[in-house]
């Protein structure tokens, strides 16, 4: 208990640091002080009483006895809205107040309990959010009046159904976290799971919304005032607006202030609830990736391989160089010193391939084997130049048949995928779009690449389908990705890669996803169309079953580093490096006692 | 499709009609008193009981509201209990303002929202930076006062446009635009800002999804996937905050219309807000509430539309 409680005391303590670092967040909430201070205190800081009219001193300028003028009966702007503020933030306090006991009780009890209350209060909170406030708050006025509290309480059981939705989604998400079985098995009340769990993860969210349900607040009471609901002796923006509104012909100025007032304090209030938010770590904004710079530059391979010089290093510790002294002439994909970097928020580089060479001729299939995280899908992808933007790409040599990739434009690299160097993806039912369907996904390559009629892609694409295996081409092609199963998907997904004939293909584990029964029909497939095709085939895989049924040759990844690449005959006859032996004994059958993995890390680094 | 589309519009006529009962139960029994507003503070209690009488209001709550609904269905909304104007006639000749007003800033708010919310997530850095300023300030500044600013430089100083009054369409096409584009504008910026960031969030979403990238690898245009593939699945999220921005400009222009003297719906319904006037208030209730189930159901096909799984439920 006292543990957790500590616990919550430095998350706290860290949130709140996290927040006075911001000064976004510091400035809005120094405003928002000095805001209700001003109203607070106003019947000491207004220089004169807000009603006292005198006529004679009528649409004066800012002078010194009336810093920001007089309006058309010659009262004080200045006092009128300092003593404005105290209604807008009662009007806020209102709203929100009505806003978060309507939501938060209903929308603890909806996503708790679900049921049939889930059902009936998610109706009437929709009810509530295509309702038009205005119109509800005029009938509101014709039968109640337009004091403060009718129209505010309206207006924060309007606004609950936001409260309501955050709340029962945060308390959906708690109900599905183990810890809150936990709770339950422990035998702890629902009320004090409610208290001691869902609160604490809904506290932070509701802050932020409560914070943007106030400005809402104050405009939306400001409103009302400009549109005459209000009392005409009680000052308040909305109404000094009003006022400056009609004598807007004759002194225009006067709606400026009225509006900076309503305008600051709002913007205070959102920039507040965003810093919060940030805070907390639930921003509203998702964020971009940034490119550290161009990615796939390599203008400066000389450094680029001085940064990466404990490569060698690193494989000459293993024993044995791994990597052939050169590639032979004709390969049709050369890649020699590879490396992946990721440049963290923090400035710091983490390189996730590095030193990577490895080559694959027409006709041959090279097997890229390694645990995951080990670099496999990295290399694949710097080869097909798809890398998120803030991935950096270098290599000494990047060539597909005798092209350097090395340095070309997003445009120009284009022009190569899907002709010269296709794709098959791991997991089939993420990889198509799940608004198009098959036939659009698949004819519109070949429209775009080979130029063909929607008639002759449409012939072709019923020809792929039938040639991968699928039963019903004419009917696949009108379906959408959700009416495939997985095996499906991934003979369509291998169809689209090989639609615009490519030399090569790039396979990133396309087996893993699918059942047991499929995967050998599939690796089949893939084999046969790269006999067909003569194709070349880097097939990433971490099984080696399947490195033995279809690839020629293996290259053994590990830490981003290439550490062994042989024969398949030879690799499992006569593996060279420790990783390797490790993976084959994890293989097969008779396979002895593994070994422990630190044991691995002496020898491996 | 078509089975989709009758249960969405008969869950829009159920919303309807909740809300029409429940408002007019309220104003029945919350003391508002049509009489007492038609006549004004200094009429006898003598004389509002004839008119209490006159109105059928001495009748029972149910039965007036059976006879309200009655003729509602017949097409007849009753007579203003506070001028001698038939409701129908009176909704039938303000709609058209304020609906265009509504419509008119949608569509700019959809049109530049998806322009800007694509080029915040295509373009990280300066330009996502100013659209988050201008998201601020769009959600922070009451349309109202924005509305006020600009019928001040462009309508009073510069004289580019009208500062008051609304031309109807049917009388000259180019008064009319002119008419409406300060207020629609005023009303817009919210919207537009909103839009734009939901657009943003979504698209960065979806471009980080595999199929994505997968796309890519066949050798398909930045551009066409973003305007095609991406846009699409982008743009469920921001029909909803669409369809919720017409709600919002609905109510948003009943203000509005005060600031450039355009006698909409708003101005009516305040109106018969003062006067207690309940034909009036349950007719403009009706219409509101009818032209909004009308745009969400729109949004609902819309969006069955761009997706195949809501389509085929």
């Amino acid at each position: 208990m006292s543990a957790d409680t500590t616990v919550r005391a430095g998350r706290t303590s860290r949130r709140l640091r996290a927040f006075l670092g911001n000064p976004m967040g510091v400035v809005a909430g120094a405003v928002l002080l000095a805001i209700v201070a001003a109203s607070v205190l106003a019947p000491l800081l207004a220089p004169q009483d807000p009603n006292l009219v005198v006529l004679s001193e009528a649409l004066r300028p800012p002078s010194g006895d009336h810093p920001l003028g007089t309006d058309g009966n010659g009262r004080d702007i200045l006092s009128r809205l300092l003593w404005g503020g105290r209604v807008s933030l009662q009007a806020g306090a209102i709203m929100v107040t009505v806003a978060l006991l309507c939501g938060i009780p209903a929308g603890l009890l909806a996503g708790y309990r679900a049921k049939w209350f889930d059902g009936v209060s998610s109706w009437i909170f929709n009810m509530l959010m295509s309702l038009p406030e205005i119109l509800i708050i005029i009938v509101v006025i014709a039968s109640l009046g337009s004091g403060l509290a009718p129209t505010m309480i309206t207006l924060g059981v309007l606004a609950s159904p936001d409260i309501f939705r955050l709340t029962r989604s945060a308390v959906i998400g708690v109900r599905e976290e183990l810890y809150f079985d936990a709770a339950r098995v422990a035998g702890l009340s629902d009320v004090r799971i409610i208290f001691r769990h869902v609160l604490s993860v809904v506290l932070g969210p509701v802050l932020v919304r409560s914070s943007f349900i106030f400005g809402m607040a104050i405009i939306v009471q400001s409103g009302l005032e400009f549109l005459g609901f209000g009392d005409p002796q009680r000052p308040s923006w909305g109404g000094e607006l009003s006022n400056g509104f009609q004598s807007f012909q004759r002194a225009p100025e006067l709606v400026i202030a009225p509006g900076v007032a309503i305008g600051v304090t709002v913007m205070a209030l959102v920039l507040f609830g965003t810093a919060l938010a940030d805070s907390l770590g639930i921003s509203l904004r998702r964020r971009t990736k940034r490119p550290a710079r161009p990615a796939r530059t390599d203008d400066t391979p000389v450094v680029d391989r001085a940064e990466t010089g404990d490569a060698p290093a690193d494989r000459a510790a293993v024993g044995d160089a791994p990597v052939p002294a050169a590639p032979p002439a004709g390969a049709l994909l050369r890649v020699e010193d590879l490396a992946v970097r990721y440049v963290a928020e923090d400035g710091t580089t983490k390189e996730v391939v590095r030193g990577v060479s490895l080559h694959v001729a027409r006709g041959e299939v090279l097997g890229l084997v390694g645990e995951s995280g080990s670099g496999k899908s990295q290399t694949s992808f710097a080869i097909l130049g798809l890398l998120p933007p803030d991935a950096t790409v270098s290599a000494r040599q990047l060539a597909l048949d005798g092209q350097s990739l090395v340095g070309l434009r997003e445009s120009e690299l284009r022009k190569l995928r899907g002709t010269r160097m296709a794709y098959v993806p791991q997991e089939p039912m993420s990889n198509l779009d799940p608004s198009f369907t098959i036939g659009a996904q698949l004819t519109k390559p070949m429209r775009h690449r080979l130029g063909l009629s929607r008639k002759a892609a449409t012939a072709r694409a019923l020809d792929l389908l039938d040639r991968v295996g699928i039963p019903d081409p004419p009917r696949t092609l009108a379906a959408h990705p959700h009416q495939l199963s997985g095996g499906m998907a991934q003979r369509v997904l291998i169809a689209g890669a090989v639609s615009c004939d490519p030399e090569l293909l790039i396979a990133d584990e396309p087996t893993t996803a699918l059942d047991v029964t499929v995967q050998a029909e599939v690796l089949e497939l893939l084999r046969g169309l790269q006999r067909e095709r003569d194709m070349g085939l880097v097939l990433v895989t971490h099984n080696l079953g399947v490195v033995a049924d279809i690839c020629d040759r293996v290259a053994v990844m590990r830490d981003g580093l290439i550490v062994e690449q042989q024969p398949v005959a030879g690799l499992f006859a006569n593996p060279r490096h420790e990783y390797t032996r490790m993976l084959l004994n994890a293989t097969l059958e008779d396979a002895p006692p593994r070994r422990e993995r630190g044991d691995l890390q002496e020898v491996g680094s | 499709m078509l089975g989709f589309i009758g249960r969405r519009l008969a869950t829009g006529l159920l919303l309807a009609f909740t809300v029409v009962t429940g408002m007019f139960f309220f104003l029945m029994l919350t003391g508002s008193d049509p009489a007492r507003g038609a006549l004004g503070l200094y009429a006898t209690e003598e004389q509002v009981a004839v008119k209490r009488a006159q109105l059928g209001l001495d009748r029972p709550v149910v039965q007036q509201y059976l006879d309200w609904l009655g003729h509602v269905a017949r097409g007849d909304l009753g007579v203003s209990s506070a001028q001698n104007a038939d409701v129908m006639d009176l909704i039938v000749s303000r709609l058209p303002v304020t609906v265009s007003l509504a419509l008119g800033a949608v569509l700019v708010a959809a049109v530049l929202g998806v322009v800007l919310g694509l080029l915040a997530a295509t373009r990280p850095g300066t330009f996502d930076r100013a659209l988050q300023v201008v998201m601020v300030l769009g959600f922070s500044l009451p349309n109202f006062w924005v509305a006020i600013i600009l019928a001040l430089v462009f309508a009073v100083r510069l004289g580019w446009f009208p500062a008051t009054g609304y031309v109807h369409l049917g009388d000259s096409p180019s008064g009319w635009l002119w008419s409406i584009t300060l207020p629609i504008i005023a009303l817009s910026i919210g919207s537009i800002a909103a839009i734009a960031q939901q657009l943003r969030n979504s698209v960065i979403t979806v471009n980080g999804q595999a199929y994505v990238r997968t796309l890519r690898s066949r050798g398909l245009s930045q551009r066409h996937i973003l305007l095609v593939h991406v846009l699409r699945n982008a743009s469920p999220p921001a029909l909803t905050m669409l369809s919720l921005q017409f709600i919002a400009a609905m109510s948003g222009a009943a203000i509005i219309e005060r600031v450039f003297g355009l006698q909409g719906i708003g101005a009516v319904a305040i109106n018969a807000s003062g006067n207690s006037d309940i034909p009036v208030i349950m007719g403009v209730l009706l219409f509101t509430v009818l032209v909004v189930v009308l745009v969400n159901l729109t949004v609902d096909i819309l969006y069955a539309a761009l997706n195949p799984k809501v389509r085929n439920a």
